[in-house]
């Protein structure tokens, strides 16, 4: 047991140089359907996008069905309207200091949309519809907030290109946050 | 001038014990036990007119031999209610909670804690789509993308590594939100600042698991992905993860408990701690970030100017008082220790000072060490009061000099609606009944 602690700290001092693989002392190599199992991951230029294609009129049926339980507040004055994620509106408090973070007002990507709601909704049943129902959500969510046409289509190729309202809303904090939002001290 | 200390000890304080108004002592007072103790252990052994039992007058539990360990010990029954409350009453409508939200929070109690490090099964807990029951034998973290090899390491491979061990703390960074409201909010200590924790973690460097991988020179972000039902998805810097992060597999000596990652989770040191993203399962090296739905929609700071912050990834400088605090109240005047919490994600605590007078005048805090990188750092200062109105207040200072802001410094340059990333004072306000309020100054 010491011997082969030992002979592992001799292998660590001597792995040091960045991007030549070396030999996994305890992993094994992934494959693909490995890597497809676990990651998720949608990039705002559309890498990794799937094969699908959806509607707002399908999207439509698909939210009353799946999402409107939770996510429909016919009543204004609900007091829990805004406890979980608001998805519509808020257009006319974009530019102010308490924007609505809703998908219309705030996100800043069209792709984050499918990025999550693939993954993660619907919430009690996530990843239980398809790609092309999670395309079509994607595009109804996108059309009730007045970002695209009734008769678009969402896919691939056409999600990337769609331009959301605030999506130059943000300001990049990493590494260092700009001057003008640091405090005195 | 002779006084009882709240244990009822008499103490000797002269003028030169004050180090600034509103009766702020001199640390030294509590550090080198300069008390001058004079209680007397009265010595109550009487004469009896007969005999007794030797035992007569002891409790049942000297009397009575006591029962055998427990296989997983527990704490005393007389303990038992200090616990991380999920929700403070009216603060979700509880059918509403049940039905529509999954967001689960459990807080801290500082005010019952003392040391830097959370018992683990009071380490806080936020998450957004529940805890996963991970059967281990079936869970892996596979690392791909932009390197030579893609690598699948399951928890038994993970063991086979030399780990590291450090003490870090976790900060969410919605901890001490209510502080961004424009009135003072009145959310107890455990409320107000119960997402964060401190612990031991040891795990495996991800730059030795990286390394083995061989990551591209162009690699610029890592996509981190978990198990749970939300499958949590962060961007972390390249530069961090080599720097400092790893795959921890224990906490506080034991394999990582379901609500924090088991069996293994990403761990970012100083970083907001959605980061560190539990169950982890994939790592995707890439050039860019993902913009992931929390780093998009959540977790970004709403600025005055209408833009918001992204990618505040690392957690300020910060501290707070955790006694006295407003989940107590002073019952009398008196010696009381003022003790808090001072922290910063960049590396060590430098100094922690302390004010009774909102402000005014500041008093230099003793640390209690050893002083460690991105831990929890306790800090302790005695007070004198005499039932005065006061507010206490305490800023740290850290190793790179960094100062906590005042609430109002921060305000003037963030505004109130940014949500996260509070990190300005935390003022109590103490009433001459000695009652305890969050209090702006
Ligand atoms: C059982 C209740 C429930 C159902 C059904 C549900 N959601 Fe959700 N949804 C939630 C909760 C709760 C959150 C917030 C989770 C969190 O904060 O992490 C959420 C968050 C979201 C968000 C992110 C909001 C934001 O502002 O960041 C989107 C988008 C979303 N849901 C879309 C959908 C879609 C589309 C469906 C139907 C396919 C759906 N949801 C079904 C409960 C639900």
């Amino acid at each position: 047991m010491y011997m082969r602690k030992t002979l592992i700290i001799a292998g660590l001092l001597m792995s040091t140089q960045m991007g030549v693989a070396q030999e996994s002392r305890f992993g094994v190599p992934a494959t693909q359907a490995d890597i497809d199992k676990r990651f998720w991951s949608v990039f705002p230029d559309g890498e990794f996008l799937p094969e699908g294609e959806g509607n707002v009129a399908e999207g439509a049926e698909l939210f009353e069905y799946n999402c409107n339980l939770c996510h429909n507040y016919p009543d204004e004055n609900d007091p829990n309207k805004n406890a979980i994620g608001k998805l519509f509106g808020g257009h006319e408090t974009m530019g102010t200091d308490n924007i609505d973070r809703t998908i219309g007002s705030y996100w800043p990507h069209p792709t984050t949309v499918f990025n999550y709601i693939r993954r993660a909704m619907p919430l009690i049943a996530p990843m239980s519809l398809t790609n092309s129902e999670y395309y079509s959500l994607t595009a109804y969510l996108l059309h009730e907030n007045g970002i695209i046409g009734e008769n678009d289509v969402i896919n691939k190729d056409t999600l990337p290109k769609v331009q959301m309202p605030n999506r130059d809303g943000f300001v990049n904090a990493y590494p260092d946050i700009p001057e003008k939002y640091r405090t005195k001290q | 001038m002779y006084m009882h200390n709240n244990k009822g000890k008499n103490l000797q304080i002269d003028a030169t014990d004050h180090v600034a108004p509103g009766g702020l002592l001199s640390r030294r007072l509590f550090l080198n036990s300069a008390l001058a103790t004079t209680a007397a252990l009265a010595t109550t052994r009487a004469a009896y007119g007969q005999e007794d039992m030797v035992g007569e007058g002891q409790e049942d539990w000297t009397l009575y031999p006591g029962s055998d360990a427990l296989e997983y010990g527990e704490r005393s029954r007389f303990e038992v209610d200090r616990v991380r409350r999920t929700a403070g009453p009216g603060y979700q409508n509880e059918e509403f909670a049940s039905l529509r939200t999954i967001v689960h929070r459990a807080r801290t109690p500082h005010q019952d804690l003392m040391g830097t490090i959370t018992p683990s099964g009071l380490h806080f807990e936020l998450t957004h789509h529940g805890i996963p029951d991970i059967d281990p034998e079936q869970h892996a973290v596979v690392i791909h993308g932009m390197v030579k090899q893609p690598l699948k390491y399951n928890i038994e491979a993970l063991e086979n590594y030399p780990t590291i061990t450090r003490e870090h703390f976790l900060e969410c960074s919605g901890n001490s939100l209510a502080l961004w409201s424009e009135k003072p909010q009145e959310w107890n200590l455990q409320r107000m600042h119960g997402l964060l924790s401190g612990s031991q973690w040891t795990g495996v460097p991800l730059s030795t698991l990286l390394d083995e991988c061989g990551v591209s020179p162009d690699a610029k972000w890592i996509i981190a992905e978990g198990a749970d039902s939300g499958s949590l998805s962060r961007s972390i810097p390249i530069d961090k993860a080599l720097k400092d992060s790893m795959i921890a597999i224990y906490q506080n000596g034991e394999r990582i408990r379901p609500g924090q990652g088991y069996p293994m989770r990403l761990f970012n040191p100083g970083y907001e701690g959605n980061t560190s993203v539990k169950w982890i399962r994939s790592l995707h090296v890439t050039d860019r970030p993902a913009m992931s739905r929390f780093e998009t929609s959540t977790y970004t700071d709403k600025m005055p100017d209408g833009k918001a912050l992204q990618f505040t990834l690392e957690i300020d400088v910060k501290s707070m008082i955790t006694r006295p605090s407003n989940a107590m109240s002073l019952k009398k005047h008196g010696l009381y220790e003022i003790t808090g919490l001072a922290w910063s994600g960049k590396g060590k605590i430098d100094r922690v000072e302390v004010s009774v007078d909102g402000g005014k005048t500041w008093a230099e805090a003793a640390l209690e060490g050893p002083i460690q990188s991105i831990m929890l750092t306790r800090f302790r200062i005695p007070w004198l009061w005499q039932g005065e109105p006061a507010i206490l207040q305490s800023r740290a200072i850290d190793e790179f000099g960094r100062v906590q802001p005042s609430r109002s410094e921060l305000v003037e340059a963030r505004g109130t609606k940014g949500t996260y990333h509070y990190h300005g004072y935390q003022s109590w306000g103490v009433g001459t009944n000695g009652k305890i309020s969050n209090v702006y100054t």
